[in-house]
């Protein structure tokens, strides 16, 4: 099998760098990949859209069409997750309980069961490890915060570096941060699995909406300059307010995507002890 | 930016990847992984990717790690190759 | 040999993409694990990306930001001060789809587990060669 690896990566691997010979040079300003559309997109996207960041104008506005598929392939992989891993909750054949003031682990065998809310008594896993006090205090604190430059990332996504995919992203990772420092089952308790996948959902329903409200009030699928008369503001400006619109329904979906496929792979599909 | 820099950060990201590859650990590997990742970012914030650079740090450094290591947790962690 | 030296400085960035691409080329086909397969596929994609990108490059110019957001009447943009925005656009999109793919495989590595209690490539084989068999015969 090695041999078979070896001569296969060689030979690919000359015939790539005899295709580079043809290359034009690295960094040349007069590449044909430099000039034609992209020497229009960078000339025209002030004047057309008024959104500095050249790239956040053409992902939600010249391409907006990838960039709607591209949400619809990021929710069917939270769905595959779900469909391949998720199995139903069966009564798990023995629960662990430990008695807080005295550190005394209880194993309860099948049938019997303790109340729930007991302010004696706390459920752990089976794979127990011993809760500290300071990362959970020192991840509590920290999560507002970077919730809140989650939102400052997706909203200032027109000036600086940044838009609704990546701050989809750092939202999402401070629901995980939650869960990964308390247990899974409170991360669960405040953000249940039905509110994900509902928000998958919300977030490709608000792009196409925008699109399909474009196209009721008489122009094209997401041209957004349609919504000029609704707005009541210039063509430039309505496209800019049209992106916005579109980039937080890509983060609310990325967001709900990650929460959702983290729940399925750290619980192998039970949702009852997690990582 | 300088030619120096450059090929310093892809000699490392080379390191990394045949790093992440050799390892017979399954968690260094995928720590590994996530190191490759985050040279991959430097280097294209050097090249003027500001955008993808970000997507990268916290995608490729942060999401991606997270989920492997949860995967070897619900897995084995030895490999023998 | 000085044709060949301003060949090399021209073109080096190219081929230590290639090597990369096939570092994790190499992993998916030579490694018996499950996860190293899933981290060579992982290796690939980014190399690829990293090829696209450096294809947008140019010399002397600044990202891809406009300088003025609120400019008068004779503000002319120059195409050549900008680096190529179109690349980064299509490279956002394949990360995008590299990560659910992650989460996919990594998903399908977990149910194998469950169902075989191994990962190695070799032993998954033979324990589906003898289910079949049995089936047959």
């Amino acid at each position: 099998m090695k041999t078979v690896g070896l001569s296969a990566i060689l030979i690919v691997g000359i015939l790539l760098v005899y295709g580079t010979l043809d290359f034009p040079d690295w960094g040349d300003p007069s590449s044909p990949a430099n000039r034609y559309v992209s020497q229009d997109y960078i000339e025209n996207a002030l004047h057309d859209i008024s959104v500095p960041n050249m790239v956040t104008a053409i992902l939600a506005d010249y391409r907006g069409y990838d960039t709607l598929f591209e949400t619809v392939v990021i929710f069917t992989a939270s769905l595959v997750c779900f469909f391949i891993l998720r199995t139903k909750r069966k009564a798990p054949e023995a629960r662990f309980y430990r008695h807080i003031p005295t550190g005394i682990t209880l194993k309860i065998e099948k049938g019997g069961r303790l109340p729930e809310g007991s302010f004696e008594f706390e459920r752990i896993d089976s794979i127990w490890i011993p809760h500290d006090l300071i990362v959970r205090t020192g991840c509590r604190m920290v999560v507002p915060f970077v919730q809140l430059f989650a939102l400052y990332v997706v909203a200032h996504g027109h000036i600086s570096p940044g838009g609704g995919f990546q701050g989809g992203v750092i939202f999402g990772a401070a629901f995980i941060l939650y869960a990964l420092s308390h247990d899974l089952r409170e991360g669960l308790s405040r953000f249940n699995e039905k509110t994900a996948i509902l928000l998958c959902s919300t977030g490709v329903f608000i792009y196409a909406g925008v699109g399909v409200l474009c196209m009721l009030l008489g122009k094209n699928f997401l041209d957004y300059g349609a919504l000029a008369s609704l707005l009541g503001v210039e063509s430039a400006l309505a496209r800019s307010h049209g992106i916005l619109a579109v980039e937080i329904g890509v983060g609310i979906s990325v967001m709900a995507v990650m929460v959702s496929i983290y729940y399925n792979l750290s619980s192998a599909g039970k949702q009852d002890e997690g990582l | 930016m300088s030619w120096e820099l450059d090929i310093l950060i892809l000699t490392l990201v080379m390191v990394c990847g045949i790093g992440a590859v050799t390892v017979k650990d399954l968690l260094g590997a995928s720590i590994l992984f996530g190191a490759y990742s985050f040279m991959m970012c430097l280097l294209w914030a050097i090249m003027g990717a500001v955008d993808v650079s970000f997507t990268e740090a916290s995608v490729g450094a942060g999401i991606s790690t997270v989920l492997f290591v949860s995967a070897i947790f619900r897995t084995t962690r030895k490999t023998s190759d | 040999m000085d044709d060949l030296i301003s060949l090399i400085v021209a073109r080096y960035n190219y081929w230590v993409y290639i090597v990369l691409m096939m570092i994790g080329f190499y992993a998916m086909i030579v490694k018996r694990n499950l996860i190293k397969k899933i981290i060579g596929m992982g290796i690939f994609q980014t190399a690829i990306i990293l090829f696209f990108i450096s294809i947008g490059a140019k010399r002397g110019s600044t990202i891809p930001i406009l300088i003025e957001s609120h400019p008068g009447k004779e503000f002319v943009v120059h195409a050549a001060d900008y680096i190529n925005p179109l690349p980064h656009v299509l490279m956002l999109t394949a990360i995008v789809v590299s990560v659910a793919t992650l989460g996919v495989a990594l998903s399908l590595a977990v149910r194998i587990y469950q169902k075989y209690d191994t990962l190695e490539e070799n032993i998954i084989h033979e324990k589906t060669m003898k289910v079949h068999s049995k089936k047959r015969g």
